[in-house]
């Protein structure tokens, strides 16, 4: 099963905070339940989305890697 | 299915005669508990953060506004009270000498205000280590103070400037960039501090 994503976020090539930043301004944008997805290359956002996740509540649903591109899939709470 | 029929009135028995203290009792004892359930029910209190902003230098400012964008972007209720060296950064662009008298302009002299003027509080070397760290930080793609500040007032951080402090450089209210708060004094700041789950000084 695919994941629906709402809406996207490209980060790649931004360092901290901007890919937690852009990720807070595009959320508001997507209704409660609908997924987001995010691509960086910051490697501190593997630690940083956890723990946005955790403060905000916003479930993080799926992350993987591929190169140097981390991807993290949100539902907004 | 037994078919029920209800006794008349005539047929109900008749009630005692009311005792008034028993009946005041068990008026107290049918009142529902207390919900400890109701204290638990209630909105959790959103985290909040404060920061008092006074270095005013490119190392100290730049941390203040990375934390205040990114708890602001987590939900955390933000403000940071602005006071002292900290002001100069939040002086508009278009302003470069500031102040009534000769002593307050010699402060913006020597110090040039605004966010895209900050000095390193080490290695500064004549501006060589702001210049230096504004091309590092383009290298690395790092997001300058100006960037932080546009975000942070986009996300609602609450930003303080320090009545007192504003007096003695002589600074007006419309000398500070228009997202400002407004001006507070040391009580504020002690009130903020005290009700917030953090606080810095930086």
């Amino acid at each position: 099963m695919t994941l629906q994503i709402t809406t996207q976020v490209d980060a790649r090539g931004l360092s901290c905070p901007m890919p937690i930043v852009k990720t807070a301004q595009a959320i508001k944008t997507i209704a409660s339940g609908d997924l987001i997805e995010v691509l960086a290359t910051d490697a501190g956002s593997v630690k940083d989305f956890a723990a946005w996740s955790r403060t905000t509540g916003n479930d993080l649903v799926e992350q993987s890697v591929d190169g140097s591109v981390y991807r993290f899939v949100l539902r907004r709470k | 299915m037994t078919l029920t029929t209800t006794p008349s009135p005539t047929e109900l028995p008749i009630a005692p005669p009311a005792d008034p203290l028993a009946q005041a009792i068990a008026d107290v004892e049918g009142l529902p508990e207390p919900t400890p359930e109701l204290a638990t029910d209630q909105p959790v209190k959103t985290k909040e953060l404060v920061i008092v902003n006074w270095s005013g230098e490119l190392d100290k400012v730049w941390p203040v506004l990375i934390l205040s964008s990114t708890a602001a972007a987590s939900g955390v209720r933000c403000k940071v009270f602005v006071t002292f060296w900290g002001l100069l950064p939040f002086v508009k662009d278009q302003k470069r000498i500031v102040g009534d008298n000769w002593m307050q302009k010699m402060l913006t002299l020597m110090q040039r205000p605004g966010i895209d003027h900050l000095k390193l509080s080490k290695m500064n070397f004549l501006g060589m280590g702001p210049w230096m760290m504004g091309s590092l930080r383009k290298q690395y793609n790092v997001a300058s103070p100006r960037e932080l500040l546009e975000a942070a007032n986009a996300l609602g951080v609450e930003f303080i400037p320090c009545q007192m402090t504003m007096d003695m450089f002589g600074l007006k209210r419309e000398d500070l960039i228009d997202e400002m708060g407004e001006p507070a004094g040391a009580a504020t700041a002690i009130e903020i501090m005290t009700e917030a789950d953090a606080s810095l000084f930086i």
